[in-house]
C-alpha cells in the first residue's frame, strides 16, 4: 500500500462518503428523471445520459436514512459497476482527495442495518471519518 | 501466433462465403452447362482455396481442392463437357471442403476423414467416358457429408434467375471489390452515437426555434437534414437483402427433391428486400423448415401429380416484399394443399379440440391448428419431417421476434405460408400513451384498435362483472385494465369525472384486453434499450426508450401487463382445460353459455344460438301489429320481453337502454330483452333439475350459482308462433 488511494467524496446529511475514483465515470448535476412504477422504493428513476439510459438509485433510501429535505436537488454520481452504469443520488459533491492507506479501519461490529454491507470501512481523517462505500453492493437493489 | 490465427479466421470466413456462391453457381450450371461465367467463378473459388490452404499448411484440403481444380480447368477449357456425374462430383467436392473447413474452425485441424476416394473420383471424371463408361459410374459416398443416397441421375432442380433486375452474372466480382467486412458491434456503437446526435439536434432545433437569426436557422436546418440522412444511412448498414439467406435454398431444395424423388423448381421474387441482420439470422431456421415441409409433405409424388392433371415438375415460390413497415415473406407450393378433414380428425384424436368445436371452427382456423405443438399430419415419419416438432417451433421463433405466421391452403392447388416480420428489432413502431403524466410506449404489434368513450358512454361503457371490469366490444366482453391502477399510480382522476375514456385494445397471447390510459399521444418509431438489472425483475416493462425531447419513457410489455392484471391467466386456464385430452367430463357436455340476469334469476343459453348482443335505447322502440319492434340493420326486429314471458318481475328502468339478445333462425331474428348480460362462460352442463315447464331445459350450477337453461326455440314459438311457423321440419330439428 504505497500509493495513496484516491476517493471521490460526497455528503449525505453530515455523513462523509467516498467512492474509489476508478469506479466513478463522472459526476453530473440533477437530471430530470422518469419514475418507474412498481420498482423498488430505492430506484429514483431513469435518466438519459447522452443517449444511454441509466438507472438512478436513491442512496439515502438504499442506506435506510431519512428522506432528503430542503430545496437542493440531489447530484448524480455515475459509477461503473461491471457491465452496468448506475447513478447514485447524493446530497452534495465534495472534492477528490488522496488518503493515507494506513488510516483505514474496518467498521465496528456495532454497525448494523443496511449500512453494514454498504460501508466497507472508514479512513480516519483529521477532521472527520471518510466512509468507504461498497459500490458493488450499493447498486444491487434488493427486491421489496 | 495470433496473426496466423487471424489469417486462418479470415480464410474461413472468406471460404464459407465463396462456397455459398459456389452452390448457387453449380445449381445454375446444371441448367446451362455452356455458361463460361459460372465455370470461371467456380474455378477461381476452388483455386483461391487451394492456394491459401497450401500457404497455411492444410495439406488434405489442398489435395482435395487440387483434384477439383484440375477437373474444373478441363471444363473451363472445354476439354470436357459437363455431365450429371461431374456435377454430382463437384457437389461432393464442395461438401468435403465445407467439412474440412468446419473441422479447422472447431478443432483447429483438418480432421481424420479420408478423402482419397473422392480425389480418385474427381480424377476419373477428368476422362471423357467411353461407351462403357456409364456402367462404372463414379462411386461417391466415401466421405460422410455426401450421404449415401445421392444418385448421379440428372438432378431435378432448376433455378430461375431472379425475375427482378438483370441477371446477376458478372456482378459478383465488382461487388466484392467494393465491400469491406465490419464488426456488427462497431455498427451498434455507431448507431448509439447517431441516436445521441439526434437528441442533440432536437435540442438545437428547440433553441433556434426561439431565435430570429436567419443564418442560425439555416445552419440548424442543414444539421437537421444531415442528421436524418446519417441516421438512415447507419440503419441501412445493418440491413441485409433476404437473398443472402435464400441463396442457400436452391441447394437445399435440390438435395431434398432428389431425396424424395420429386422434381421441384424454385422461384424467387423480391430477393433484394432488406431486413435487419439479427432478424435475418433468426428467420433462417423457420424458413428452412417451411421449405423442407413443403417439399416433403406439400408437393405430391410425380405419379400423384400426373393423376391430378398437373405437370410433373412442381414449383416452390419464395416471395418477399415490404408492406406497412413490415416484411412479408410467402412460401408457396403448388402441391396437394392441407388435408383439412385429416387435420380436424387428428386434432380431435389428440384432444386439441372437441368434436363440437371441430364442427364449428372455420377451415382457416383448422389450418392454423398445424401450428399447435405436437401436431403433424404426415402419415409416416420421414427423416426430413413429420415428427410433430416443427410448425409450432416455426411459430414460436417468428413470434419471438414480433412476427406472425399464417397459412392458406387450397385443396389440390397448394399451400402458402405467410410470414410477417418487423424490419428491425432495435427500432419498433410504438403507440405513446400518457398515464398520470408519465409517458409509456406500447409496441404496435400488440395493438388491435383504439376505443374512445365520450359523453354518456363514460359512465356506462365500462361495466362491472362481479368486480371485474368489462367493456362490450361489438357484443363481446372485453376485460378492462386501468393502467394507472396496475402500476400503482395515483388513482384520482385528474381530468374530472366526465373526461373521455381511452381504451387501447391489445392482444396478449391468444386473448384480448382493453387498457385504459389517460390519453393517447401518437405513434412513433422508438429505439428499444434494455433495462438495467435492477429493473429486470418487473415483468410489466419490456425496456425503455428515449423520446424526441430527450426524456426517458418506459416500454410496456403487453403480455407481462396482462399477466399482472390476470387477464390472460384465465384465458390460458380455459385453453388448458379445453386442451386436456383426459378431461373427466365427456366432451359433448361442455358448451359456451351466455349468462343473463332477469330479476332474481340467472338464465343461460347456448352461445351458438345467439347471433348478437345489442343495447337498444327505449326511445327506439316502435309498435307494429301490437308488438314492440325496433329497426335493426335495415329490418324490423320484434322484441320479446323475457320477463313477462317467464313471469319474472324485474326492477329495471323501462325508459333506459334495453339489453337485447338477438336470436336468429332461418334468416329471421327476434330480440330477447333481459335485465343484464352477465358473462360468457365455458361450462359443462349437468342438469340437476329438469322439467319446470316447456321453456326451460332444466337448472344447472354454473359459476357456483343456480342457473336456468333456456330452451329458446320452444320459448320463442310459444311467444310468437307466427314468427317461426314457416316450417314444421325446422321445429323438429331444433326441438
Amino acid at each position: 500500500m504505497t500509493s495513496a488511494p484516491q476517493f471521490c467524496t460526497f455528503f449525505l446529511d453530515d455523513l462523509y462518503f467516498g467512492v474509489e475514483v476508478q469506479r466513478v465515470q463522472e459526476v453530473i448535476r440533477y437530471q430530470e428523471m422518469t419514475r418507474v412504477p412498481l420498482a423498488s422504493q430505492m430506484i429514483a428513476g431513469l435518466i438519459n445520459l447522452r443517449g444511454q439510459i441509466v438507472t438512478a438509485i436513491d442512496l439515502r433510501k438504499r442506506l435506510g436514512i431519512s428522506d432528503r429535505r430542503g430545496p437542493n436537488q440531489p447530484m448524480n454520481v455515475i459509477v461503473c459497476e461491471g457491465e452496468s452504469v448506475v447513478s447514485l443520488l447524493v446530497d452534495e459533491i465534495s472534492e477528490v482527495i488522496a488518503v493515507d492507506a494506513s488510516a483505514f479501519e474496518n467498521p465496528p461490529e456495532t454497525l448494523r442495518g443496511p449500512a453494514r454491507s454498504l460501508i466497507q470501512g472508514a479512513y480516519k481523517l483529521d477532521r472527520q471519518l471518510l466512509l468507504v462505500l461498497n459500490t458493488a453492493e450499493a447498486v444491487h437493489v434488493p427486491s421489496d | 501466433m495470433s496473426d496466423l490465427q487471424d489469417i486462418v479466421k479470415d480464410f474461413l470466413v472468406e471460404s464459407y462465403e465463396n462456397l455459398d456462391q459456389l452452390d448457387r453457381d453449380l445449381v445454375r450450371l446444371e441448367q446451362d452447362s455452356a455458361s463460361a461465367e459460372e465455370l470461371g467463378s467456380i474455378f477461381r473459388t476452388i483455386h483461391t482455396i487451394k492456394g491459401t490452404c497450401g500457404f497455411l499448411g492444410f495439406d488434405k484440403l489442398q489435395s482435395v481442392a487440387h483434384a477439383g481444380e484440375n477437373l474444373l480447368s478441363k471444363l473451363r477449357d472445354r476439354e470436357l463437357t459437363l455431365r450429371p456425374d461431374i456435377t454430382t462430383g463437384l457437389f461432393s467436392l464442395v461438401d468435403a471442403i465445407r467439412q474440412i473447413l468446419a473441422n479447422i474452425e472447431n478443432l483447429g485441424a483438418e480432421g481424420e476423414a479420408d478423402y482419397c476416394d473422392l480425389i480418385r473420383t474427381l480424377i476419373a471424371l477428368q476422362v471423357e467416358p467411353s461407351n462403357s463408361a456409364r456402367d462404372d459410374e463414379p462411386r461417391i459416398g466415401s466421405h460422410p457429408a455426401s450421404g449415401t443416397g445421392i444418385q448421379a441421375d440428372p438432378p431435378a432442380v432448376q433455378v430461375e434467375p431472379d425475375q427482378a433486375g438483370p441477371s446477376s452474372d458478372g456482378r459478383h466480382s465488382s461487388i466484392s471489390d467494393g465491400t469491406i467486412r465490419v464488426d456488427v458491434g462497431l455498427l451498434d456503437k455507431l448507431m448509439n452515437r447517431v441516436g445521441e446526435l439526434v437528441l442533440a439536434r432536437n435540442q438545437i432545433l428547440q433553441f433556434t426555434g426561439g431565435s430570429s437569426d436567419t443564418e442560425l436557422h439555416s445552419a440548424a436546418q442543414r444539421l437537421n437534414l444531415i442528421t436524418t440522412e446519417l441516421q438512415e444511412g447507419v440503419m441501412k448498414t445493418r440491413m441485409q437483402p433476404i437473398g443472402n439467406l435464400w441463396s442457400k435454398f436452391p441447394r437445399i431444395v435440390r438435395d431434398l427433391a432428389i431425396h424424395c424423388g420429386k422434381e421441384v423448381r424454385i422461384e424467387m421474387e423480391g430477393k433484394e428486400t432488406e431486413l435487419d441482420k439479427t432478424i435475418v439470422e433468426s428467420i433462417k431456421d423457420p424458413l428452412t423448415h417451411i421449405v423442407r415441409n413443403a417439399i416433403d409433405h406439400g408437393i405430391e409424388s410425380a405419379a400423384e401429380r400426373l393423376a391430378a392433371g398437373k405437370t410433373v415438375e412442381s414449383c416452390l415460390r419464395l416471395r418477399a416484399f415490404h408492406e406497412g413497415g413490415q416484411v412479408n415473406i410467402e412460401i408457396s407450393d403448388d402441391g396437394r394443399g392441407l388435408d383439412l378433414a385429416r387435420i380436424r380428425q387428428k386434432a380431435i384424436d389428440r384432444g386439441l379440440i372437441t368434436l363440437d368445436q371441430a364442427m364449428r371452427i372455420s377451415d382457416r382456423e383448422v389450418a392454423q391448428l398445424t401450428f399447435t405443438a405436437g401436431f403433424s399430419t404426415a402419415a409416416q415419419v420421414t427423416n426430413l419431417s413429420g415428427r410433430g416438432v416443427g410448425m409450432d417451433v416455426v411459430k414460436n421463433n417468428v413470434e419471438k421476434i414480433g412476427g406472425t405466421v399464417d397459412v392458406h391452403s387450397q385443396p389440390g392447388q397448394g399451400t402458402t405460408i405467410k410470414l410477417k416480420i418487423p424490419l428491425t428489432l432495435a427500432i419498433i413502431p410504438a403507440l405513446i400513451v400518457t398515464c398520470r403524466g408519465d409517458r409509456f410506449a406500447i409496441p404496435q404489434v400488440n395493438l388491435l384498435e383504439l376505443v374512445r368513450l365520450a359523453g354518456d358512454q363514460v359512465h356506462r361503457g365500462i361495466e362491472s362483472l362481479h368486480g371485474a371490469l368489462v367493456y362490450r366490444l361489438r357484443g363481446q366482453l372485453l376485460p378492462i385494465v386501468y393502467l394507472c391502477r396496475e402500476l400503482g399510480l395515483d388513482d384520482t382522476t385528474s381530468a374530472g369525472e366526465d373526461a373521455a375514456i381511452n381504451i387501447v385494445v391489445l392482444k396478449a397471447d391468444d386473448g384480448q384486453f382493453g387498457l385504459v390510459v389517460d390519453s393517447i399521444n401518437d405513434t412513433e418509431e422508438i429505439v428499444v434499450k434494455p433495462l438495467s438489472p435492477q429493473l429486470k425483475g418487473i415483468p410489466v416493462y419490456a425496456g425503455a426508450t428515449i423520446m424526441g425531447d430527450g426524456k426517458v419513457a418506459l416500454i410496456l410489455d403487453v403480455l407481462g401487463t396482462a399477466q399482472r392484471a390476470h387477464v390472460v391467466g384465465e384465458v390460458r386456464d380455459r385453453m388448458l382445460t379445453e386442451h386436456r385430452g383426459d378431461a373427466p367430463k365427456p366432451v359433448d357436455n361442455r358448451q359456451k353459455l351466455l349468462i343473463a340476469k332477469l330479476g332474481n334469476r340467472r338464465l343461460a343459453m347456448p352461445l351458438s344460438t345467439v347471433s348478437r348482443l345489442e343495447e337498444i335505447p327505449a326511445a327506439a322502440i316502435e309498435q307494429a301489429g301490437g308488438q314492440d319492434v325496433v329497426q335493426y340493420r335495415g329490418a324490423i326486429l320484434p322484441l320479446l320481453r323475457l320477463a313477462s314471458l317467464l313471469g319474472v318481475s324485474t326492477d329495471t328502468d323501462p325508459s333506459g337502454e334495453l339489453q337485447v339478445i338477438v336470436y336468429s333462425e332461418h334468416g329471421r331474428s327476434v330480440g330477447l330483452v333481459v335485465d343484464r348480460i352477465m358473462d360468457i362462460v365455458e361450462s359443462s352442463i349437468d342438469t340437476l333439475r329438469s322439467g319446470q315447464g316447456n321453456d326451460v331445459f332444466g337448472s344447472a350450477i354454473v359459476q357456483g350459482r343456480v342457473t336456468d337453461l333456456l330452451d329458446l326455440p320452444s320459448l320463442i314459438r310459444r311467444a310468437d308462433a307466427a314468427l317461426f311457423d314457416n316450417s314444421t321440419s325446422a321445429k323438429g330439428v331444433l326441438a
